[in-house]
């Protein structure tokens, strides 16, 4: 395998692991909120917070390692988003910003705040929402080169089909991965109440989220049918993607196997998300950026791949034991340790 | 002075890393404190170290969110405002920011796992062997960080051809002569403030009135580990201070208003300088510039008559450079002066002046750290990359760079004021002594 496509499936893994937890994060900060205003907070705000709390640090670092991934491995990708992408990219901060110290004042500080508690939960809605423009500026259309640099033209995202499709997708994703993964995660604590709650959110988003897909294939189409063409080469992973969606809302409906119906769940991102990236390649930044052009030298690149197997070796394990006591351990879990 | 892009940046730039700096230094030193907390506690089978472990564990919660997200802004900025810089430098010294997001990584996880599971194992040594892995990945991530920043300075490990960098060595680049100075001294420094600020903060709460042995011990402890930490602060600065000298010696120059090249040389502390660069109302320590770049009177110094006009940093660093060993001295008096009253039993521990002085060398040494870092970046202009790119051909092109400026300044002061609030709310609700009385005696 070349140096590039390994450097790029490397960095997509990671933003596939951002994708899944960051979801289940992103998606409970809402569930937590709407569970306050609708009075049904006593059923399950308890057990998100107890799988929140360890981990929420973790879940940033997925991102931080996909950005400092992304300037390594392919600086000149760095240098058109880095000069194009600093409005959109400040706003994206800025609601991080704002989520990741609101839930540590809210959660370690002064408990039971509902300005904290809606902060967190809108902004758990607005940032998937604006990360996903920088997929959607990817296909191109969205950039212009002048002069010394370049330039990002607002008008044009915000007036897309296609763009503010990718925004539904991104947002019925997060409250459906989530939805799916405190539902196997009530199941495991053996809370019925708020088993049965979130499952009937999960079954809820179901739908929408298979309709927002079409919809993005669609607008796809339109947008930039290179892509799309290439996309239909590769429609045997969204065929598979189709199938364990199926596979896990049926577990759902049937109210069984709540486990491997979240592992469908990841399935069906999974191949989503990888078919979505090989049919993009080789571009990361259409049409300026390509892996082939814009990797870097093979000297660093050798490095970067080297301390990333180093790294794993290093985290697998300590991913591992955080799991086994926090969502493993049957006790914790039940809210008896 | 024009607010083009290159001002904005900088501006921005500063901002972000001065309100980073303060939490990333936090960040590095306080699992330390902890860890030295817990330990001790165990050892002597005492409940008021392992409450104190216990508590200050809480309160880093919160400085821990405002490191990280400041640190994710300062990541993603970095890219957004010297994206011309990242492309060239991304070549060469990508390993280290890799490597320092292994390092939180590693840091994260134990963290969560430490924080959750205070009760959870029979025997305590487990949980506290849980501090090592924490304060390995974060001492690890000011370590790579670190290395970063010694590159911009001393930059090797490349060379420069037609604006793109060929001939990469990593490892030459990170392990580049800044960094051994550099390192030693980012460490120890944010180590000493982590323990002053504690002993500041447990000061504050006696001279409030809290005498119970929970205080004392707790000033004891951190009064040591400031002892310790201030002076290898200044062991570390003194190295620095000399690694300049050889190395980067314009900067030296400029923090000592020193001009022309030449062998037992003054150190010049405070004073005013006019335009034709001559100096009033100074203290000069005959001889000793020579000595604290060669530990002899007969060192010879480089001036800033050496170097060309536009190639030195402003002279304004000097007041950084000052106020920063001011400080790190003061810290060294003051923990000697309270330890030989501790220990002679002659004045009382609790004399007042003494608590002030503690309550006060706390935020003195957060100070003592922005001064440091204003005084090394400052120093290095009008580099980016010393030698190779200058600040004003780094900056972005992209526009907005005033309104994200401005953007960002509302959310750090709204952070700051609510840090503060929650900080203080938390351990208000729950004095200490009612905690003891919960957790230990029932
Ligand atoms: C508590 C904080 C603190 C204290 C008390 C001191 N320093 Fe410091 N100093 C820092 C915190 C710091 C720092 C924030 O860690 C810096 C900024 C950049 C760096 O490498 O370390 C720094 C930089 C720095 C540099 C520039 C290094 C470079 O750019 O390569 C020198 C020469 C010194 N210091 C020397 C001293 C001396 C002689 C001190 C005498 C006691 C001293 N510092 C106390
Ligand atoms: C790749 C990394 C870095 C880049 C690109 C960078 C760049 C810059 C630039 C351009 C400035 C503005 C200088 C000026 O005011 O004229 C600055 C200031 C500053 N930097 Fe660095 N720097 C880096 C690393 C660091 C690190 C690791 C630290 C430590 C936390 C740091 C601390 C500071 C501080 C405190 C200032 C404020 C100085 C002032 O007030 O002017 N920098 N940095
Ligand atoms: C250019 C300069 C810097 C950059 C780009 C940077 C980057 C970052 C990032 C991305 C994070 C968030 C990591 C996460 O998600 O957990 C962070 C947090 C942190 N940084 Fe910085 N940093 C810089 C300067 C420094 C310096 C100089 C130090 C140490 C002296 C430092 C120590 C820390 C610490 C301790 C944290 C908190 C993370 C934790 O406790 O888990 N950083 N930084």
């Amino acid at each position: 395998m070349s140096l590039e496509i390994l450097g790029i499936s490397v960095l997509w893994i990671f933003l596939y692991g951002y994708l899944i937890i960051a979801s289940i994060d992103f998606g409970a900060g809402f569930f937590a909120f709407y569970g306050k205003i609708s009075k049904r907070d006593h059923l399950i705000n308890n057990l998100i917070s107890r799988y929140l709390s360890p981990v929420w640090e973790v879940t940033n670092v997925f991102f931080v390692f996909f950005f400092v991934g992304l300037v390594g491995f392919f600086p000149d990708a760095a240098y058109y988003y880095g000069t194009a992408l600093l409005l959109p990219g400040s706003v994206s901060l800025v609601l991080l910003v704002i989520r990741g110290s609101f839930y540590a004042f809210g959660n370690y500080g002064s408990k039971e705040n509902s300005f904290y508690l809606f902060l967190y939960g809108a902004t758990g809605l607005l940032i998937p929402a604006a990360l996903s423009t920088a997929l959607t500026i990817s296909e191109g259309g969205f950039l212009k080169e002048k002069g010394s640099g370049v330039e990002f033209l607002a008008k044009e995202l915000f007036t897309s089909p296609y763009s503010w499709s990718v925004v539904l997708l991104a947002i019925v994703s997060v409250l459906f991965i989530s939805a799916a993964f405190l539902t196997y995660y009530a199941d495991r604590a053996g809370d019925m109440p708020a088993r049965d709650v979130l499952r009937k959110f999960t079954l809820f988003w179901s739908p929408p989220t298979i309709l927002a897909s079409f919809l993005v294939f669609a607008s796809l189409h339109a947008h930039n049918p290179g892509h799309f063409s290439k996309a239909i080469q590769l429609w045997w992973m969204f065929g598979l993607s189709l199938l364990f969606f199926l596979i896990a809302s049926y577990l759902i409906l049937k109210k069984k196997n709540f486990g491997t119906a979240f592992i469908a769940v990841m399935l069906q991102f999974f191949f989503a998300f990888f078919g979505y990236g090989a049919s993009h390649l080789p571009y990361i930044l259409q049409p300026f950026v390509t892996v082939h052009e814009s990797i870097t030298n093979p000297t660093m690149g050798t490095a970067l791949v080297v301390v990333f197997i180093a790294g794993l070796l290093l985290l697998i394990p300590s991913l591992l034991l955080l799991m086994k006591l926090f969502l493993f351990d049957a006790d914790y879990v039940k809210g008896k340790k | 002075m024009e607010l083009d892009n290159v001002m904005l940046s900088r501006m921005l730039t500063s901002m972000t890393l001065a309100f980073h700096i303060i939490f990333a230094t936090i960040g590095v030193g306080i699992p330390v404190m902890i860890s030295i907390a817990e330990f001790v506690g165990i050892k002597k089978n005492n409940n008021h170290f392992l409450l104190l472990a216990r508590r200050w564990a809480r309160g880093f919660t919160i400085t821990v969110a405002v490191g990280v997200v400041t640190g994710t802004c300062i990541g993603l900025q970095l890219s957004m405002l010297w994206p011309s810089f990242m492309k060239v430098a991304g070549q060469v010294i990508s390993l280290p920011l890799f490597m320092e997001t292994f390092a939180f990584f590693f840091e994260a996880i134990f963290l969560g796992i430490y924080l959750y599971t205070w009760d959870r194992f029979k025997n305590k040594w487990l949980h506290w062997l849980l501090t090592i892995p924490v304060m390995i990945g974060s001492s690890a991530s000011a370590l790579f960080i670190t290395t970063v920043n010694a590159f911009m300075n001393t930059p090797q490990g490349f060379e420069l051809k037609n604006g793109k960098a060929v001939n990469i060595d990593p490892i030459a680049a990170m392990l580049n002569p800044s960094t051994p100075s550099k390192v030693f001294h980012v460490l120890t420094s944010s180590y000493m403030t982590s323990a002053v600020l504690l002993a500041a903060i447990t000061s504050f709460a006696i001279l409030r009135g809290k005498r119970s042995i929970y205080y004392r011990s707790a000033l004891r402890l951190t009064m040591i580990c400031s002892l310790v930490f201030s002076l290898g602060t200044a062991l570390a600065g003194d190295v620095s201070a000399k690694f300049l000298a050889e190395v980067q010696p314009e900067k030296l120059a400029a923090a000592e208003w020193h001009f022309e090249t030449e062998s037992n040389a003054d150190l010049i502390l405070f004073g005013t300088i006019d335009e034709n660069n001559q100096i009033h109302h100074a203290i000069r320590l005959p001889g000793m510039l020579s000595f604290l770049a060669g530990s002899s009177f007969d060192k010879k110094v480089i001036g800033l008559d050496d170097f060309p006009k536009d190639e030195t940093p402003p002279l304004w660093i000097h007041y950084m450079f000052d106020l920063m060993v001011a400080i790190g001295s003061f810290v060294i008096v003051l923990s000697l002066v309270y330890l030989i009253a501790w220990r002679a039993k002659k004045f009382s521990e609790w004399f007042k002046p003494i608590l002030w002085g503690i309550a006060a060398a706390g935020p003195l040494s957060v100070l003592a750290i922005e001064f440091g870092w204003i005084y090394a970046e400052v120093g290095r202009q009008p580099w980016i990359l010393r030698g190779y790119m200058k600040v004003a051909d780094a900056a972005t092109t992209g526009q907005g760079v005033g309104l994200t400026f401005i953007i960002f300044a509302i959310l750090y002061f709204i952070l700051a004021i609510l840090t503060c609030v929650v900080l203080v709310r938390m351990f208000k609700n729950k004095p200490a002594e009612a905690e003891l009385e919960k957790r230990f005696n029932h």
